[in-house]
């Protein structure tokens, strides 16, 4: 994960919010390279080539998250406060975590990470049914949460 | 009887399109589908699709189909539906049911876009109640909005059983395994991903042993899997009412031989399917394919091949010069290279060479 060119570098996650593009296989899609109102994410002609990150152009605005059919990007923001970073994530399930709650944040695997609170849940037209759900968590765990355990069925 | 300049038969992706360009240019296009509605299985694809911005990334499949039927209609291409194709004869005749018993269409070119089959395993338990296909709980959950069950196990993890899976934890039914036989992911890392943020177990290297219940789908026995042989004592066994299987697909050929094509056998893309050239034209000079039945794919490349299809029809109809046909069949040419290419796509595009290969050397194969 860490070779993928849509991973932002550590320095650039100390300097405030950035996309971080979880795009590993070379499959044909590019979306996310038009959805970038920077121009940040570069596919090229070859559409098949992994999204690479320009994170000097990237400002952490999060559009591309509901543009990625594969649901793979996600926004990070390490320093919200002392202690507490953002995590900002694709969510097409009903019902939508409502903000302020409570929620057990998970991992890749859906593995339990650590408690985190619902900073903020995004809809659009524009989105065309994916949200974006951003949880804050401890600092730590900015680089294992991904999602959130849900209530009821799986 | 009906006349017609082409004669269509299948009204998904690959149909719509052929229809849709071959009409662009002027052609008279008829597309029968045996389905009360059209769009073949776009209609039930409820995820935003993969592929190049230029054709509908990021759309969700069913508003593709959508802009297909408005185009269909725009071009007043007549489309009849709940009407099964039952074969095609002499002189490009073919027949049709209808709710005035049968009837018959002759159509100079015929384009073949009857999609494919899904594939199923016959194993103890696999006749309970609660055993389907990932198509049929897609058409479940999607079009008709009712639950399958409340526990799944799905079986394959090619992209059509890491989307249903997914679609199956948006409809609330829980999936309680992803069983595969190989011992890695078929599809795509980024759909299997949305699983895996749910916590679905995948079993690798492990396949269904058998399924048991008295009156429907209570438990379903797994098994792990040594080189693909059952390796004993490994058996486990998982509380299920529902066991999906999203095994493969077989191209829908019948039609086809009944047009007299010559046949190849292309493992990696579903079995045997009717020989073609780069132009989707069979060794019948009248009748071309597009989509699955050439070969399973999934639906951008299907509605490349019918555009493709569509305008080599209509260009042996004279309905576009054979310049202007070069310059747009190129086009598409090069789009399905690029949704043929990497990890995923140059199999197919090696296959797909080498049917027009065989094709061109007289079907050796």
């Amino acid at each position: 994960m860490e070779r993928t060119p849509g991973i932002p570098t550590p320095e650039r996650l100390e300097q405030g919010p950035v996309a971080c593009i979880e795009c590993v296989q070379c499959i044909p899609c590019n979306p996310c390279e038009a959805a970038c109102p920077q121009k940040a994410i570069t596919v090229g002609a070859e559409i098949t080539a992994l999204p690479k990150l320009d994170g000097d152009r990237c400002n952490g605005c999060g559009i591309c998250i509901t543009r990625c059919p594969g649901l793979a990007i996600f926004r990070l923001h390490k320093h919200y406060t002392d202690t507490t970073a953002l995590v900002s994530f694709p969510y097409e399930y009903v019902p939508l975590p409502e903000q302020g709650a409570s929620v057990r944040c998970s991992s890749r695997d859906g593995a339990f990470v650590c408690e985190g609170v619902v900073s903020s849940v995004r809809t659009a037209p524009t989105f065309d049914h994916t949200a974006i759900v951003t949880v804050e968590i401890p600092k730590e765990h900015l680089m294992d949460v991904r999602g959130i355990q849900r209530k009821g069925g799986q | 009887m009906k006349e017609t300049d082409i004669l269509i038969v299948g009204a998904g992706p690959a149909g719509l399109s052929a229809g849709i360009a071959a009409a662009k240019h002027g052609a008279k296009v008829l597309v029968i589908d045996e389905n009360r509605k059209p769009g073949g299985q776009l209609f039930k694809q409820i995820h935003k699709f993969f592929g190049s911005r230029e054709h509908n990334a990021g759309v969700r499949g069913f508003r593709i189909g959508e802009k297909l039927l408005e185009e269909t209609e725009a071009l007043q291409v007549e489309v009849l539906l709940g009407y099964p194709v039952y074969g095609i004869f002499e002189d490009n005749l073919a027949l049709y049911g209808s709710a005035n018993g049968v009837q018959s269409v002759k159509a100079k070119k015929l384009i073949l876009a009857t999609g494919a089959n899904e594939n199923n395993l016959c194993i103890q338990g696999s006749t309970l109640p609660g055993v389907m296909t990932a198509g049929a709980a897609q058409t479940m959950v999607n079009l008709h909005h009712v639950q399958p069950g409340s526990r799944v196990v799905m079986v394959g993890s090619g992209n059509v059983g890491l989307i249903v899976s997914y679609q199956m934890l948006q409809a609330g039914i829980d999936v309680v395994a992803v069983v595969e036989a190989a011992p890695s992911i078929g599809g795509y890392g980024v759909h299997a991903n949305k699983l895996r943020r749910a916590g679905v177990p995948f079993y690798l290297s492990h396949t269904i042993n058998r399924i048991m219940g008295e009156d429907g789908v209570q438990q379903v026995e797994l098994v792990e899997l040594d080189h693909f042989k059952p390796v004993p004592g490994t058996e486990m066994i998982l509380d299920a009412d529902t066991v999906c299987m999203a095994v493969g697909l077989t191209p829908m050929v019948e039609l086809a031989r009944m047009a007299g094509c010559q046949m190849v056998e292309i493992p990696s893309l579903g079995g045997v399917l009717p020989l073609h050239d780069e132009d989707m034209c069979t060794t019948n000079p009248d009748v071309y394919i597009a989509g699955d039945i050439s070969g399973v794919e999934e639906a951008s490349t299907a509605m490349e091949e019918g555009r493709l299809a569509g305008i080599a029809a209509a260009e042996a109809l004279g309905y576009l010069s054979t310049e202007c046909a070069a310059q747009e069949k190129d086009a598409i040419r090069a789009r399905l290279n690029t949704l043929r290419s990497g990890d995923f796509g140059q199999k197919r595009a090696d296959a797909k060479e080498q049917i027009v290969n065989y094709f061109h050397q007289g079907g050796k194969q």
